[in-house]
């Protein structure tokens, strides 16, 4: 995947936990969940999602990684780059 | 074949964990003693009417558009939609009292309003009792317990209005007599006060399809007519689960809502000393009466009434077979539903005694619920309009029902008064959900299935 797939993908898994939220402006370099409203059980959601999709594995220490959309395609392009 | 989760029981706990873990690939499968799902929530036929086991309301109803409530919540972590539950708002309920009556809908500044009109010199009070509960972080798992009454009444100082307060939240929810952890209070009085009463057009079979359906749909193994006999014990370690027919399950981790106690009792060489909990004792029991006519057709247009005809509300195990002095009087027509049901009801709970139920002989069972039905109506009857020359049909459960049904010791819905929230138990892959978890209620037991799953499964 490239890291535009990367970025859709993200995308894609949070509209189908949060499916009420706008995220056609979500900026990249800011928190998501300061930009939409997520809480930790929707979070931990996306982290579940990716694995049961992409069998993509994110040990919990690297859970933070994920914070902003341009801090999880950094962390996930060498982890989906061969999907 | 070796099961990533084996759940006990099919009822909203169980059923919501299941989702959560079928959901994300993992091997699961529940087991229903009972022919039928729900637990203490199902459904069934009499007489041709189909009727709820235990639904008044669901609690925690908030509109679409609020996403931080338990309800959303819940639903986002099941992938449902509000629309599966197909739910419709209540008209208004009430805490009527002899000498005063607070009513409530779904819209929380109109119960402000009526504290304000009907004890004025508490508006203020009232409004410091409500930062309390918003700043108080009610899910925390580790916060000291304390005592709800002594908390309300160091804000409050009319004995009548905190009892006033207590006696709904103590009837939708809990397991301790006469008192409630204050973190259970801010949960009840969110659940009933602040956010409000919805119900399925159809009743709880909506929401336990929809649960049903997300779970096959998910891949998720469902056995009805599978009671847990015994849970085997290896090195600490539940090794597999023995079904009643003599069949042996075997799963990495086992999440159980039957209840902590009625769990422990189902370990194999079990020592007594591990177990540290008190049974609960709350029990009820509830009268369904078909009317030949709409409630509202004779002038009640009541959601629910919470009545207590004293100004002090006991709320504990009666000395007789069941207390008629306080209840609740509910009617499922009365939510804003497109059409209108196809009978009329009214559904009263009373507190009653389980020990009492369970000691009497087939005949004196029969003869002592017709006349509690008959005491009862009576009381009812000084409360909300007289609908004896109306009622067509009558169904009556007791303890003994609730125990026979879902296997509660005590027929305790509620469960046992300590409650285990972190779902642990002294085996290293043996986790509680539901009741005896702390989460109560429709609402309440999807959204401890869903954190245990969470916790223990997904995430351990
Ligand atoms: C009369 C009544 C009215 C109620 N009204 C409302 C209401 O209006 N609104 C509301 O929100 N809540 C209501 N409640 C509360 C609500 O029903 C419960 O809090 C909730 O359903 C509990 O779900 P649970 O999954 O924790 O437990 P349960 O529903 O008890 O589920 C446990 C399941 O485990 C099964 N089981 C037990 N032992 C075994 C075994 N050995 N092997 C296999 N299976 C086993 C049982 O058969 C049962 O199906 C009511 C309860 C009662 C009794």
């Amino acid at each position: 995947m490239t890291r535009e797939d990367i970025r859709s993908t993200i995308l894609e898994v949070i509209a189908d936990i949060v499916p009420d939220e706008d995220l056609s402006a979500l900026t990249g370099d800011v928190r998501i969940r300061d930009q939409i409203e997520l809480d930790s059980m929707d979070f931990l959601d996306i982290i579940m999602e990716l694995r049961k999709r992409y069998g993509v594995e994110v040990p919990e220490d690297d859970y933070m990684e994920l914070a902003t959309l341009d801090g999880s395609v950094n962390y996930l392009e060498p982890r989906m780059k061969e999907i | 074949m070796i099961y990533d989760a084996i759940i006990i029981g099919a009822g909203m706990s169980g059923l919501a964990a299941g989702i959560r873990l079928a959901y994300f690939d993992k091997k699961v499968c529940i087991l229903e003693k009972h022919s039928r799902v729900g637990g203490l929530n199902s459904f069934y036929t009499f007489n041709g009417y189909k009727l709820d086991v235990g639904l008044h309301a669901v609690t925690n109803y908030v509109p679409k558009g609020i996403k931080s409530a338990p309800l959303p919540k819940l639903l986002r972590q099941l992938r449902l939609r509000i629309e599966d539950f197909d739910l419709y708002q209540q008209k208004m309920s009430a805490v009527r009292f002899p000498d005063k009556c607070l009513r409530f809908t779904n819209d929380f500044n109109f119960f402000v309003q009526e504290i304000a009109e009907n004890f004025p010199s508490q508006t203020d009070n009232f409004q410091q009792l409500l930062k309390k509960i918003f700043a108080y972080d009610e899910l925390s798992l580790t916060a000291k317990p304390v005592s709800a009454r002594k908390v309300v009444s160091s804000y409050l100082s009319d004995p009548l209005l905190i009892e006033m307060i207590f006696c709904p939240l103590m009837y939708y929810g809990s397991a301790r007599e006469n008192d409630v952890e204050f973190a259970q209070f801010v949960i009840m009085f969110k659940s009933i006060l602040c956010e409000g009463f919805a119900r399925p057009q159809v009743g709880v079979r909506k929401i336990i399809e929809a649960l049903v359906g997300k779970y096959r749909e998910c891949g998720g193994e469902l056995r009805i007519n599978s009671g847990v006999k015994t849970i085997r014990i290896i090195d600490n370690k539940v090794k597999s689960v023995l079904l009643e027919n003599g069949e042996e399950l075997i799963g990495e981790k086992i999440i159980s809502s039957a209840g902590y106690l009625e769990t422990m009792q189902l370990l194999s060489g079990l020592d007594p000393s591990k177990v540290k909990t008190r049974e609960g004792q709350l029990s009820f029991m509830e009268f369904i009466l078909i009317l030949d006519t709409e409630p509202t057709k004779k002038g009640y247009d009541t959601t629910i009434t919470f009545y207590n005809n004293s100004n002090e509300f006991v709320y504990q195990k009666p000395v007789g077979l069941a207390d008629i002095s306080s209840g609740v009087i509910c009617c499922p027509n009365n939510f804003l539903f497109d059409k209108p049901l196809p009978e009329g009801i009214i559904r009263i709970t009373n507190m009653a005694n389980f020990e009492l139920w369970d000691g009497l002989d087939e005949e004196d069972y029969r003869i002592q619920k017709t006349e509690c039905l008959e005491a009862t109506l009576k009381e009812v009857a000084k409360i909300i309009p007289d609908f004896r020359s109306s009622i067509k049909a009558v169904d009556i459960f007791t303890p003994k029902t609730i125990h026979k049904y879902t296997g509660h010791l005590n027929g305790a819905p509620y469960g046992a008064p300590d409650k285990i929230k972190d779902g642990r138990t002294h085996l290293d892959n043996l986790f509680i959900c539901g009741t005896d978890q702390g989460f109560l209620g429709i609402v309440g037991a999807m959204l401890s299935g869903i954190s245990m799953a969470n916790l223990h499964v997904l995430m351990g």
